[in-house]
């Protein structure tokens, strides 16, 4: 048997600012299901694909005093909502255990802040916590609204599984599909589950990242979904700012809504919307709106 | 260190090729940079990229400049600055080139010398906007970024769509309007500093012995 998990919840940056619907609502969903989030105090930035750009040791350092601080407050498993942050939280605990040159470089540097990372913390992304620790026999029976009639496109975007395809397969990951399965929602097939939003292009070069996200929209439409659920701020903010952009680009309206994976869930366990942000949602349509009110 | 010299080929020859040896080195410090050496030049890394049809030089390109010394299309084009960090390459590459990682390197590089194209300014704002709230309060937080990333490069973008947007995210309690100004701390911002300090002037160390091509 292995040792018993202890979880700590890594909101990360997005989720205090845009994205805080998706902290609300992975907050109360956890709760529901009956185990709530206790947030690692005191977490810094994971470094994000920014800092990277500027200085590797640093942003390593950076994203491993979050580590060292799960080390310390006594979290096996960290757990991360955010695609970008658990991407690179988790390629830091790899690469550290990887190098043991730079691992001890970086906790040379640690050291100055009084913290060592002894290379222990699993770096977890929620959908797989919940899909694999918690699991769908434990779900259901606590599923109290079946969500059926309402077609869902899983939309995980780069970095839930890669790079290392650490909590689910790189190309084609599945374990998002199994988790709004539980909710008796319809999840569709569809060809653009891992392809990119555009990520920070979105805001230095709107045209590229446009037209990345004009075909998981196109995408979208033909599978016949009427909701994008994502499991990432930045892939969720890209795709609500670029949806009338694609919009007056086609020339048309598309009859889809983008909703956070918690907040299905959340639905599904009896929350309320209010209580799980919904209101909050810049891109819902009236038809969705209904369904889930019903 | 930064020079003002934005044209590659009109850096002193002496200076070039010790830029093309740090390059090299730097490169192959990474985890796994090693492995640039096996690359078979098949196009997979480009085949893979969302956004290989918006650089001026494909990933596979690069590579191959990298290895040829030739830092012309590495530093002139675009192609570090439209990598958007999905890892398609990284995972596909039959070679285990971690073409990424390898992207964010030159990325740190063209930043670190001051050499990338002046059409790439708007990422490089971004880059160091992002970096400096990091090392001065901990987190980041978005309001503050966005204020001042678009101060920097389109102010006028503030009073126009960035006004009717931020309406919206103020609306609908996504954006806290006191943050544009006053940005987030984390209690251990002092401990964030001395970490920084400490590795102001180290670079990342080789192991010995190398690190395994296996390892994935």
């Amino acid at each position: 048997m292995a040792a018993p998990k202890s979880y700590l919840y890594y909101p990360g940056c997005s989720l205090e600012g845009a994205a805080n619907p998706y902290d609300t609502s992975a907050r109360a969903m956890m709760k529901a299901l009956g185990s709530p989030l206790k947030e690692l105090d005191d977490w810094n930035c994971c470094g994000a694909t920014t800092y990277f750009s500027v200085r590797e040791l640093q942003a390593f350092a950076l994203s491993a005093r979050n580590l060292a601080l799960a080390e310390q407050q006594g979290g096996s498993d960290l757990i991360v909502a955010c695609n970008a942050c658990f991407a690179i939280l988790g390629k830091t605990a790899h690469y550290l255990a990887e190098k043991p040159n730079m691992k001890k470089q970086v906790n040379e540097a640690l050291g100055e802040a009084g913290l060592h990372y002894y290379g222990k913390v699993n770096v977890r992304h929620l959908v797989d916590v919940v899909i694999s620790d918690i699991g769908a026999d434990q779900i259901a029976p606590k599923i109290t609204k079946k969500l059926a009639g309402l077609k869902l496109a899983p939309y995980y975007g780069c970095l839930f599984s890669r790079p290392g395809g650490y909590a689910d397969h790189p190309e084609n990951p599945v374990k998002l599909d199994k988790l709004l399965a539980t909710t008796g929602a319809q999840v569709v097939d569809w060809e653009a589950k891992t392809a990119c939003c555009g990520g920070m292009v979105l805001q230095t070069d709107e045209k590229v990242a446009v037209r990345l996200m004009d075909s998981i929209v196109l995408e979208a439409e033909r599978s016949g979904a009427e909701v994008l659920v994502t499991a990432c701020p930045l892939c969720h903010v890209n795709l609500e700012l670029a949806m009338s952009k694609v919009e007056k680009k086609r020339g048309k309206k598309f009859n889809l809504s983008v909703m956070f994976f918690t907040q299905i869930l959340g639905l599904a366990l009896g929350l309320s919307m209010k209580e799980l942000g919904v209101n909050q949602m810049l891109t819902m349509t009236q038809a969705t709106l209904k369904k889930l009110a019903a | 260190m930064s020079e003002k010299a934005s044209r590659v080929r009109e850096l002193p020859k002496a200076r070039y090729e010790e830029l093309v040896e740090k390059f090299r080195q730097h490169v192959r410090a990474l985890p796994g940079g090693e492995a640039i050496d096996e690359c078979i030049q098949c196009g997979t890394c480009s085949g893979s990229c969302p956004t290989s049809w918006a650089m001026d030089y494909s990933p596979r390109e690069i590579i191959a400049a990298l290895r040829a010394g030739n830092l012309e299309p590495i530093l002139e084009g675009n192609t570090m600055w439209m990598c958007t960090s999905c890892y398609n390459c990284y995972e596909r590459c039959p070679q285990k080139i971690r073409v990424t990682d390898l992207m964010y390197e030159l990325k740190r590089l063209a930043v670190r010398h001051g050499i990338y194209p002046s059409r790439m300014r708007k990422s490089v704002v971004m880059a160091k906007t992002f970096v400096n709230i990091i090392e001065n309060h901990g987190r980041n937080s978005e309001p503050t970024f966005m204020m001042r990333f678009f101060m920097k490069t389109n102010p006028l973008v503030l009073l126009t769509k960035g006004l009717k947007l931020s309406v919206k995210y103020i609306t609908h309690g996504r954006l806290n309007l006191l943050e544009t100004v006053f940005p987030k701390n984390i209690k251990g911002r002092d401990g964030i500093r001395k970490i920084f300090a400490k590795l102001a002037n180290t670079e990342l160390g080789a192991d010995a012995p190398a690190p395994s091509k296996e390892v994935h």
